[in-house]
C-alpha cells in the first residue's frame, strides 16, 4: 500500500492576492537565511523570510499591476521583476535598501514571463515578448542593449510568444531560445544568427510553460489541454516528440523540472502539483491543498539536497511549500 | 257467528243504558271475540261499541280492559280517533296513556297477525289503508296532538323498531303456520314496509329488521322465501325505498342476495333502481353500497346478465365526453368505482364475449378523460383504462400510466382486487443472480489490469526512476467541472457545448449568475430569455424544471419590459408545445409576484439599488438622494434633547410592478381569440386556456396599487364575459378568480365610475353559477364574489365619503 501524499510542510499566508510567480534564494552563504520571493496579483512583491516564516519586506514597484516573474541576479541583493504594468525592474535590496536601480519598459500586453540566463560575471541575457505581437527580444543586462530580435517567418501564424526558456550546454557554447507559441507549437531559437532551427507542433491549445533540461537534451510543455508534451531534441538540433503523458485534468499553468534533474513538478488549473519522476516520467504524487487553480512551482537551490524545498502559489492567495524527494 | 254478533249488540246497548256490570259482561264477549278472530259486521259493532265506550258520561270501570284486550283493530282505529277529536270527558293524555299500554302489550304484533289471517281467510288480500296509516302515522298523530307531552315510544326512533319487533314476530307466526299447512297472507306486512320506508324511516324499521331477518334466513328455506315474498309484495311506489334500504344495510351481497332473492329480474321497478337510478343517477352512495349492489347482481346467474348490462351501460356514461365535461367529479369518481367492482365481479368467458366491446369504449372513454383539465378527472380515466386493459388483455401487454399513488387510487385499484395476489414469491430467483454477476465481472476486470501493468515494468530500463517511490494517488480524480462565470458563457455552453457536465453546471449555476450581475444580463436578456424557453432536459438533474423556471423568472425580473414582450409574443406564436406556453405563464406569474413584493426576498440594501427599477425609474434614484440630503440637512439643524429609542422602520421601496404589469397583462389577453393551426385556445386547447385565464388573474391580482389597474380590470372583465359560458369548470375556475382579483385590486371609486355596467352583468352571471353550475368548485367561488360584492356595497354604504 502506499503512503498517502505528505501534506505541505508550511504555508505561507499574507499576500492577500492570488500569487503569479514564485523564486527561492537559498544557495548563500551558511549564515545566509534562506529567502523566497513571491509576486502577487496586488503588484506585490513579498520577501519571505523561510526561517520565521514571515513576511521581510514588501516591494512595491509595478503600480499594483499583478507581477508574474520574479527572479534574482546572482545575490538576493538583486532582483529582477516584471509586471502587468509592462515594465521589467531592476532592484538594489542590499542592506535593506528596496529600490528600484532601473526598469524597462517592454510595451508587451502579454503573460509572458522573461528568462534570464548568466553568460559571464555580471553579464546576464535576458528574453523577453517585445512590442510586436510574435516577436521575442533578448537583452543584454544590465547594459540593456538589444542583442537580437527573433521574428517568425512571415506567415507562421506562431502567435503571441507565451513562454520562454534561454540555456546554453556547459561549456560556454552559444546560448539558445526555446520559445512556445500561442498556436501550440515549441520553437528553437538561434540567437546569433536570429534564426529559428527547428519547429515542433506539441499542442493544439497555447503553450502555457515548457521546461527544458540541456543534460539530457529533452524538454517538456504544458498546455491547456489534458496532456503534456515530452520532446527531445537531436544532435542535428531538431525537435522531435519524445512522448505525451496523458492528465486526469486539463490545463497546466507552470511546469519546473528540480535542478538535479530528477523530478518535474506542474501546478494545474486543478488546484493540485504533480509531481512525476523526470527520466521516465513515472508519476510519483498528486499533492492536492489548494482551493483554486495553482499558478506557479518552483525548487529551491539550497546546497544541501536535504533541505531542498517546493513551492506552489495559488490563486487562493496562498503559497505552499512541500518537502518531498529529498532524500535521493 | 250470529251468537257473537248478538251479544255485541247487547253489549252495545246495556253501554247505553249505562249499567256497569252489563259492560264488565260485555268486555268478557269482546275478549272472547277478538280470541276467536271477527267477521265484517262485528267489527263494525266492535267499533261502535268501543267509541260509545270512550264517549259515555263518565268512564266505565274497567274499560282499558277492552281496548287492551279486545279485538285490536278496531281499538287502534277508536283509540286514534278519540285522539284526534278528543270526548268531552277524556283527555289526550289519557288516550295516549292507553295506546302506549296498548303497544307495551305486544297488541301491534296481534293486530298485524290478526289482518294476516283474515287476509288468507277471507282471499280478499287488497289491505285497508285506514288501518295501514293508522298503523305507520300513529307517531306523528299522537306528537301533533300532545306536541311536547308526547310518550317516548312514540318518538320515531323507539316506535319503529318496536313495529319491527311486531313484524319479525307476526312472520315467526307466518313461519310456524306455514310449517303447520295453512296458508297465510304477507301482503299487509309488505305494504307496511313499504310505507315505513317511503316516509324515510328505513333506518329505524330496517335496523330491526335486516339483522333478524339475516340470522333467520341463514339456513332456512322458509323463512327465505317469507323474506323474498315480503319484498316482492311491496307495492311499485314504494319499491325504491325499501330495496334501497336494504342495499344501505345489508352487511354484505350475500346477505342481500338472500334477503332479496331475484327480485330485480321478478319486478321492473327494482330492477330499475338497482340497475339505473342507484347507479347512474345517484352518486352520494357509499362504495360498501356499491360493492353490496354488484356483488348481489353478480351471485345468481339469472343476475349476472343484468350486471353486463349495468357494465355496459356505466361504461357508456364513463366513455361520453360530454358527460366527462359536464357531470360533476363526485359523480364520475361514483361511476369508476362501480365500473371497477363490476369489473372486479366479472369472469373470463364473459369479459370474452364482449372483449371488443370493451376496448372501444375504453379507448372512446380514456381519450376524453384524457382531454379534462382538471387532474382528478385525468387520473380517473387512467386508473379506469388501465383497469380494464388489464382484465380485457390477460396475456398482452396493458395499459400503463403515470400517475401519483394517493390514498384515492389506491383505494379504487382496491376495488378490483378481490382476493390478493399471490406473485410475491417469483422474484427470489432473480435477486440471486443479479447479486452473483457484479462478483463475476469483478475478477474479470481486474485480471486484464494486472496483467497490463507486468509488461511495462519488464521493458524498464536500468535508467529509470525506481528509487522515487510514489505517493497513492488514488485520490487523484477527475475534477468536477466549473460552472461558468459570466453570462455570455452560459449562453454558449447552453446552445453549444457537447460537454453534458459543463452544461449540468451551467444550468445549476445561471439563475444566481443572473442575479449577480444584472447590467451583464440586460445585455442578452431576450436571448437568454429564448435559450432557456427551448431549453431542454439534455441529462437527468435533479430538479430540472425548477432550475429553468428559476432562471427564467431571475431573467425576467432583471430585464422585464424585453423579456416580458418576447415572451408574451412566443405565447401566441406557433410551434410551442403546450409544456412551453404554460411554462410562459408559469414565468410571468412567479415574475410578477416577486417585483410585486420586493421586500420578500430579504436581500440587502445595496443590492436593491442595482435592481432594474433604477433605470425603469431613474428619477426616483435622484429624488432619493433629494430625500436623504434634506434630511441630513434637517438632523445636522435640530437639537434633540432625548433620545429615545429610534423606531425600526419597515423597508419600503416602489413597487416594481407599478410600471411594467401591463406589459405583462395587455399582451397576453389581447389574442386568445385567433386561433393558429397549432394553437387553439378556445377549441381543443381549453387547458391551456385555463390556465392563461388563472394567469390573468393572479397577474390582476398582483397589480394592486398600479396606475394601470383600472384599465386591466375594465379589459379582464370584458374578457370573462366573453368566455362565461365555456363548457370547461376548470377554465369558469378562472373566470370567477378573475373577477375576485378585479373586486380586489381595483379601488372601489373606479369600480362604480367605470364599470358599473360589467359588475352588474358579471353579478347576473354570477347568480345563475351559484344556482346552476355542476361544479362544486365553481359554484363556491360565485359565491365568494357575491359575498366580496355584497362587502364592497356595505362598505360603500356605510361612510358615504
Amino acid at each position: 500500500m502506499a503512503l498517502p501524499p505528505p501534506d505541505p510542510q508550511f504555508v505561507l499566508r499574507g499576500t492577500s492576492a492570488a500569487v503569479h510567480t514564485l523564486h527561492f534564494s537559498c544557495g548563500g552563504q551558511e549564515t545566509d537565511v534562506a529567502t523566497l520571493f513571491s509576486g502577487s496579483e496586488n503588484g506585490f512583491i513579498h520577501v519571505w523570510n523561510l526561517k520565521t516564516h514571515r513576511v521581510d519586506t514588501a516591494l512595491d514597484g509595478h503600480g499594483r499591476r499583478s507581477v508574474y516573474c520574479v527572479e534574482t541576479m546572482g545575490s538576493k541583493d538583486r532582483l529582477l521583476s516584471q509586471g502587468r504594468d509592462q515594465r521589467i525592474c531592476l532592484w538594489n535590496l542590499a542592506e535593506g535598501r528596496t529600490s528600484v536601480m532601473d526598469s524597462i519598459f517592454t510595451e508587451n500586453v502579454g503573460f509572458c514571463r522573461c528568462s534570464l540566463l548568466k553568460v559571464a560575471q555580471e553579464r546576464w541575457l535576458m528574453a523577453m515578448a517585445a512590442k510586436a505581437l510574435e516577436e521575442v527580444q533578448v537583452l543584454e543586462l544590465p547594459s540593456k542593449t538589444s542583442v537580437c530580435t527573433l521574428k517568425p517567418e512571415v506567415g507562421a501564424k506562431l502567435g503571441m510568444p507565451m513562454c520562454l526558456k534561454l540555456w546554453q550546454l556547459s561549456g560556454g557554447a552559444q546560448p539558445l531560445l526555446l520559445a512556445g507559441y500561442e498556436d501550440g507549437s515549441v520553437v528553437l531559437w538561434n540567437l546569433s544568427m536570429g534564426k529559428a532551427l527547428s519547429q515542433l507542433v506539441c499542442h493544439s491549445e497555447p503553450v502555457m510553460s515548457l521546461d527544458f533540461d540541456s543534460e539530457k537534451a529533452k524538454g517538456i510543455s504544458g498546455s491547456s489541454e489534458k496532456v503534456l508534451s515530452i520532446w527531445s531534441l537531436n544532435e542535428q538540433q531538431n525537435l522531435q516528440v519524445y512522448k505525451t503523458h496523458k492528465l486526469v485534468n486539463a490545463g497546466i499553468s507552470d511546469i519546473t523540472i528540480r535542478p538535479d534533474k530528477k523530478i518535474l513538478a506542474t501546478a494545474g488549473w486543478d488546484h493540485r502539483i504533480r509531481i512525476f519522476g523526470w527520466k521516465k516520467m513515472k508519476p510519483l504524487a498528486v499533492l492536492d491543498f489548494h482551493t483554486a487553480t495553482v499558478h506557479c512551482v518552483s525548487f529551491s537551490d539550497h546546497r544541501n539536497p536535504r533541505e531542498r524545498l517546493l513551492a506552489a502559489g495559488s490563486k487562493d492567495h496562498r503559497i505552499s511549500i512541500w518537502s518531498i524527494y529529498t532524500q535521493t | 257467528m250470529a251468537e257473537r254478533e248478538r251479544e255485541l249488540r247487547e253489549a252495545l246497548a246495556a253501554l247505553e243504558r249505562g249499567g256497569e256490570e252489563e259492560v264488565v259482561a260485555a268486555q268478557a264477549a269482546l275478549v272472547a271475540a277478538a280470541e276467536r278472530g271477527l267477521g265484517e259486521r262485528e267489527r263494525a259493532l266492535c267499533g261502535a261499541f268501543l267509541r260509545r265506550l270512550l264517549r259515555a258520561p263518565r268512564p266505565h270501570r274497567g274499560w282499558r280492559g277492552c281496548f287492551l284486550r279486545g279485538p285490536p283493530a278496531p281499538a287502534l282505529a277508536v283509540l286514534e280517533e278519540a285522539l284526534t277529536a278528543p270526548g268531552p270527558n277524556l283527555p289526550p293524555g289519557e288516550v295516549a296513556e292507553v295506546l302506549e299500554q296498548f303497544l307495551r302489550e305486544g297488541r301491534l304484533a296481534a293486530l298485524l297477525w290478526d289482518v294476516c289471517q283474515q287476509q288468507a281467510e277471507l282471499g280478499h288480500p287488497e289491505p285497508r289503508d285506514a288501518l295501514l296509516s293508522s298503523i305507520v302515522c300513529l307517531p306523528d298523530r299522537v306528537s301533533n296532538k300532545l306536541q311536547k307531552n308526547s310518550p317516548a315510544v312514540f318518538f320515531p326512533q323507539n316506535y319503529f323498531p318496536l313495529l319491527g319487533a311486531a313484524i319479525i314476530q307476526v312472520l315467526q307466526n307466518i313461519a310456524d303456520s306455514l310449517k303447520g299447512g295453512s296458508d297465510c297472507s304477507i301482503s299487509f306486512i309488505s305494504h307496511i314496509l313499504g310505507k315505513v320506508c317511503i316516509q324515510g324511516r328505513q333506518k329505524e324499521l330496517l335496523s330491526v329488521l335486516v339483522p333478524r331477518l339475516t340470522d333467520l334466513t341463514k339456513s332456512d328455506c322458509i323463512w327465505q322465501r317469507i323474506c323474498w315474498q315480503l319484498v316482492e309484495g311491496v307495492p311499485d311506489r314504494w319499491m325504491e325505498a325499501v330495496v334501497l334500504g336494504f342495499v344501505q344495510r345489508a352487511p354484505g351481497a350475500d346477505v342481500l342476495s338472500r334477503l332479496l332473492g331475484n327480485l330485480v329480474v321478478k319486478n321492473k321497478k327494482a330492477q330499475f333502481v338497482v340497475t339505473q337510478k342507484v347507479l347512474l343517477l345517484q352518486y352520494g352512495h357509499t362504495t360498501a353500497v356499491l360493492q353490496n349492489l354488484l356483488g348481489y347482481l353478480s351471485l345468481d346467474s339469472l343476475r349476472r346478465a343484468l350486471l353486463i348490462k349495468v357494465l355496459q351501460e356505466l361504461l357508456e356514461t364513463w366513455g361520453s365526453s360530454s358527460a366527462v365535461k359536464h357531470s360533476p367529479a363526485e359523480q364520475q369518481l361514483y361511476i369508476s368505482k362501480a365500473i371497477l367492482i363490476c369489473l372486479s365481479h366479472l369472469k373470463e368467458p364473459e369479459i370474452e364475449s364482449c372483449r371488443q366491446e370493451l376496448l372501444t369504449i375504453m379507448m372512446e372513454g380514456v381519450k376524453c378523460h384524457l382531454d379534462s383539465s382538471l387532474p382528478q378527472i385525468r387520473r380517473l380515466g387512467m386508473i379506469v383504462a388501465e383497469s380494464i386493459s388489464s382484465k380485457i388483455n390477460t396475456d398482452g401487454p396493458v395499459l400503463k400510466f403515470q400517475y401519483e399513488e394517493d390514498g384515492e387510487a389506491r383505494e379504487l385499484k382496491s376495488l378490483l382486487v378481490q382476493t390478493p395476489p399471490c406473485c410475491a414469491v417469483l422474484s427470489l430467483p432473480d435477486d440471486e443472480s443479479e447479486k452473483a454477476l457484479p462478483l463475476v465481472l469483478k475478477s474479470n476486470q481486474k485480471s486484464p489490469s494486472a496483467a497490463a501493468a507486468t509488461p511495462n515494468e519488464e521493458s524498464d530500463e536500468l535508467d529509470s526512476d525506481d528509487d522515487l517511490i510514489p505517493y497513492d494517488m488514488s485520490e487523484d480524480k477527475e475534477l468536477k467541472t466549473k460552472a461558468p462565470v459570466y453570462i455570455r458563457e452560459c449562453i454558449e455552453v447552453l446552445t453549444s457545448s457537447e460537454d453534458v457536465d459543463k452544461w449540468e453546471a451551467t444550468v445549476k449555476a445561471l439563475e444566481s449568475l443572473v442575479r449577480k450581475n444584472p447590467a451583464a444580463t440586460r445585455e442578452v436578456s431576450v436571448e437568454l430569455a429564448k435559450i432557456l424557453l427551448h431549453l431542454e432536459e439534455k441529462t437527468c438533474i435533479e430538479g430540472f424544471v425548477g432550475l429553468r423556471q428559476r432562471a427564467q423568472v431571475a431573467v425576467l425580473t432583471t430585464d422585464p419590459i424585453p423579456v416580458a414582450k418576447y415572451l408574451t409574443s412566443e405565447f401566441y406564436s406557433l410551434n410551442y408545445s403546450l409544456r412551453q406556453r404554460m411554462d410562459i405563464l408559469d414565468v410571468l406569474v412567479l415574475a410578477a409576484q416577486e417585483l410585486s413584493y420586493p421586500k420578500s426576498h430579504g436581500k440587502t440594501k445595496h443590492s436593491g439599488t442595482q435592481k432594474p427599477c433604477i433605470q425603469l425609474l431613474p428619477e426616483s434614484n435622484s429624488s432619493k438622494d433629494w430625500r436623504r440630503i434634506v434630511d441630513e440637512r434637517i438632523k445636522s439643524k435640530t437639537r434633540r434633547f432625548a433620545t429615545g429609542q429610534s423606531q425600526v422602520q419597515l423597508v419600503s421601496g416602489p413597487n416594481e410592478f407599478n410600471s411594467i404589469a401591463g406589459h405583462f397583462f395587455f399582451p397576453l389577453i389581447q389574442r386568445f381569440d385567433r386561433p393558429l393551426t397549432t394553437f387553439d385556445l378556445l377549441g381543443e386547447d381549453h387547458f391551456v386556456l385555463g390556465r392563461l385565464v388563472h394567469t390573468l388573474a393572479v397577474l390582476m391580482y398582483l397589480a394592486v396599487n398600479t396606475v394601470a389597474v383600472t384599465a386591466m380590470g375594465k379589459t379582464l372583465l370584458e374578457f370573462v364575459w366573453a368566455l362565461r359560458f365555456h363548457a370547461d369548470s376548470y377554465v369558469r375556475q378562472g373566470l370567477l378568480s378573475c373577477i375576485s382579483s378585479v373586486l380586489l385590486s381595483v379601488p372601489i371609486e373606479r369600480l362604480l365610475e367605470d364599470m358599473t355596467e360589467e359588475l352588474l352583468e358579471a353579478q347576473s352571471w354570477l347568480g345563475d353559477v351559484v344556482e346552476k353550475d355542476p361544479d362544486g368548485d365553481c359554484r363556491r367561488l360565485a359565491l365568494q364574489n357575491l359575498l366580496l360584492m355584497e362587502n364592497l356595497k356595505k362598505k360603500l354604504t356605510a361612510d358615504p365619503s
